[in-house]
């Protein structure tokens, strides 16, 4: 293969590399400019999302797809995911410089860091060779943690940054370590020849059984699922708003593109060998996430637990190790990704008289009545996480849960089921504090025309309009899935 | 003959250097101690003909993380003293470690040479080129096959670099910075001034 063939497969990664040392020269020399570049970085962004979106309408996959001695793979799947990537990181890009300029200093490598962490999570969801994936991660990774110190004046924003880097740094090497045992056991870094060694059939040796294990601990931690989700409420509230809003949606299906495409496609032959530990991490996401949300009193904090508890409803698609199972996921996760945008861009409008963040849950007390708009999204997004029927939220979790029933995982989705009932209660208490309590009047603050704008287009696909989109979604995403699997 | 000499040689001394690292207690010598051990490290690593790593371990190690260590502990102000306090205390759990590690080391290599471990086969893309060195072979793969991953590594260093400026560096108005341009372009007319003062009455600057 030659290389133009594959840096032109590559057009997204080329664009947003190139246009990233830019922006960096620019941010150098013109410090003052960090709006312009903020903008200029979202259209860049828009641009790579349009070359990759190609790939998603045809299907792209096998060999067409894999550039670089197969070492990445742009097919449908990795596509899928970098629009989601893509279209995330350029929301929470926008809503960035306000936030910012607010809060003490915007810096005009910002949105240099942001489109060097979408080249990353792109890498990372093409990825498949283990070296490509690591590279990747640590790319998205390195800059994610300078994102969330970004606020050096506030303690909470720096203590964010150190938790992040400490632990993700401590995931790191649990994944490398794996990564090493793995391919001392098959011989081989790319998922082809792991998948070769580890075929359906062939006696799995402890060696590699160690390394699955510690590979799956690794990606567990980055995509935060229990038991390796103590880090994401922590960083999720210490984080200044915007690049929590990145956090939640943007890296989160990277990871979780990498996950799939490491258990279906490395270890696709071995599915008893890592379905149970998915099982695990998907009930105990669902329930942790659920119980824990309940004590929050701070809205970042209660989004945190959600995340957690919306990877666990993920995961169940992953246990079920079918191609409707990925389809399920990909469908769940855009929708999450949409519903976690909105919900973020909600808790960036909550602003006092002096323009401050409001975060408490006790501040939005009769919300319903100084800013019905806000609480009008806010109760959509909130019905929408718990999965209640009108709602597009409710379509996610119906898909995935049908996935695993007819894979035979009856008893994974009754607890999932179960634990969901659970977690309505705190969705439905914040509800219940801006419906029916008496006004506290804290948010009194404008919202602004771009997160209105914003939170009209994401509301209106996570209202019961989105259903309109059930065809359309399902398609693309049982397209992206079938291209994983033909990966092998 | 003289490469069984030179191993243990280089292999005594590592260890020598090795214990003398954790015992010295100046830790600048344990520094230096250290330095030693990655020479002695380098030079069986030139005995197995890995000469690149060997390169490297002077290099990185040697060049980069030995100073680094030794800025560190010349710039900063810990009390070593009782840093080491708690060492008769702790010594029972580290030995504990210590065997536990060398009873896996043990059981382990046991378990390779018995054959009860089934490691996988490389795919020969790696294999090394006959007749080149081995910094040569690393190259033709590096800047080949491996060139995207080289590349992508680049940007890894890149955001590493923005994080630390962003993270650390600040624009502080009472720093006189040096303007060269402006130094270079600076005429002795500008500068110099002559003057006839009276006598008696004082220079006025």
């Amino acid at each position: 293969m030659s290389w133009a063939v594959s840096l032109r497969l590559l057009a997204a990664e080329d664009l947003l590399s190139v246009w990233g040392l830019v922006l960096l020269l620019v941010s150098a020399w013109a410090p003052a400019k960090g709006r312009a570049i903020t903008w200029a970085a979202v259209g860049v962004l828009f641009a790579a999302i349009a070359l990759v979106w190609p790939n998603v309408s045809t299907g792209l996959s096998g060999a067409d797809a894999s550039a670089f001695y197969a070492q990445l793979s742009v097919d449908a799947f990795a596509s899928y995911a970098k629009v989601l990537i893509y279209g995330a990181a350029a929301v929470s890009l926008m809503v960035a410089p306000a936030f910012f300029e607010r809060n003490g200093g915007y810096r005009a490598e910002y949105p240099v860091l942001m489109l060097f962490a979408a080249l990353g999570m792109g890498l990372m969801v093409s990825a498949t060779d283990m070296m490509t994936l690591y590279i990747g991660l640590e790319m998205n990774s390195l800059a994610a943690y300078v994102m969330a110190a970004m606020l050096r004046t506030d303690g909470r924003s720096a203590e964010a940054g150190l938790k992040y880097f400490v632990l993700g740094a401590l995931a790191s090497g649990i994944l490398l370590f794996g990564m090493s045992l793995t391919y001392g056991f098959t011989g081989g870094t790319g998922f082809g020849a792991i998948a070769k060694a580890l075929a359906a059939g062939t006696s799995l040796s402890m060696g590699a059984t160690f390394g699955i294990v510690f590979m799956m601990a690794g990606l567990a931690f980055k995509i935060s699922a229990v038991p390796f989700h103590m880090w994401t409420p922590d960083v999720y509230e210490g984080a200044p708003t915007p690049v929590t809003t990145f956090f939640a949606t943007a890296p989160k299906v990277a990871a979780m593109g990498l996950t799939m495409r490491v258990c279906l496609m490395a270890f696709g032959g071995q599915v008893a060998a890592w379905q149970q530990i998915v099982m695990f991490a998907s009930i105990a996401s669902i329930v942790v996430g659920a119980l824990g949300a309940i004590g929050q009193g701070n809205i970042k904090r209660l989004m945190a637990y959600s995340s957690i508890n919306n990877v666990g409803f993920i995961l169940v698609g992953l246990a079920a190790a079918t191609t409707d199972g990925s389809a399920a996921m990909l469908t769940y996760l855009a929708i999450y990704v949409v519903m976690s945008l909105c919900g973020f861009v909600v808790v960036l409008s909550l602003r006092d008289a002096d323009g401050k963040s409001v975060e408490s849950i006790a501040d939005l007390a009769g919300l319903s009545r100084t800013k019905p708009g806000l609480a009008a999204a806010l109760a959509t997004v909130m019905f929408s996480l718990a999965g209640i029927p009108p709602l597009f939220g409710f379509w996610g979790k119906f898909v995935v849960f049908q996935a695993a029933v007819a894979a035979g995982l009856l008893p994974l989705a009754v607890i999932g089921i179960a634990a969901s009932v659970i977690g309505a209660f705190y969705y439905l208490k914040v509800v219940k504090v801006m419906y029916f309590d008496e006004p506290a009047d804290k948010v009194t603050g404008e919202v602004g025309s771009l997160n209105a704008v914003l939170l009209i287009v994401t509301g209106l696909f996570i209202s019961p309009l989105g259903y309109l989109l059930t065809g359309w979604l399902g398609a693309l995403a049982r397209g992206a899935a079938v291209a994983l699997t033909k990966a092998v | 003959m003289i490469e069984v000499i030179a191993f243990y040689l280089f292999a005594g001394l590592a260890i020598v250097a090795g214990l003398n690292t954790i015992l010295a207690r100046n830790p600048v010598h344990s520094v230096l101690w250290l330095i030693l051990a990655f020479f002695n490290a380098a030079g069986l690593m030139v005995l197995l003909q890995a000469e690149f790593i060997a390169m490297l371990l002077v290099i990185v190690y040697v060049g980069a993380v030995a100073v680094l260590f030794l800025f560190v502990v010349m710039m900063l102000d810990i009390d070593f003293a009782t840093l080491r306090a708690g060492f008769i205390r702790n010594f029972p759990l580290g030995l504990g470690i210590a065997l536990v590690l060398l009873a896996e080391l043990v059981m382990g290599v046991g378990a390779y040479h018995a054959g009860g471990l089934q490691l996988g086969v490389a795919d020969g893309h790696g294999a090394a080129i006959a007749g080149a060195s081995n910094t040569a072979a690393v190259g033709a793969l590096l800047y080949s096959r491996y060139l995207f991953l080289f590349e992508a590594a680049g940007f890894v260093l890149l955001v590493a670099m923005i994080g630390a400026i962003v993270l650390t560096h600040r624009e502080r108005g009472d720093v006189r910075s040096q303007n060269i341009s402006r130094q270079v372009a600076r005429r002795p007319d500008d500068a110099i001034v002559n003057v006839q003062p009276e006598v008696g009455k004082g220079v006025q600057l």
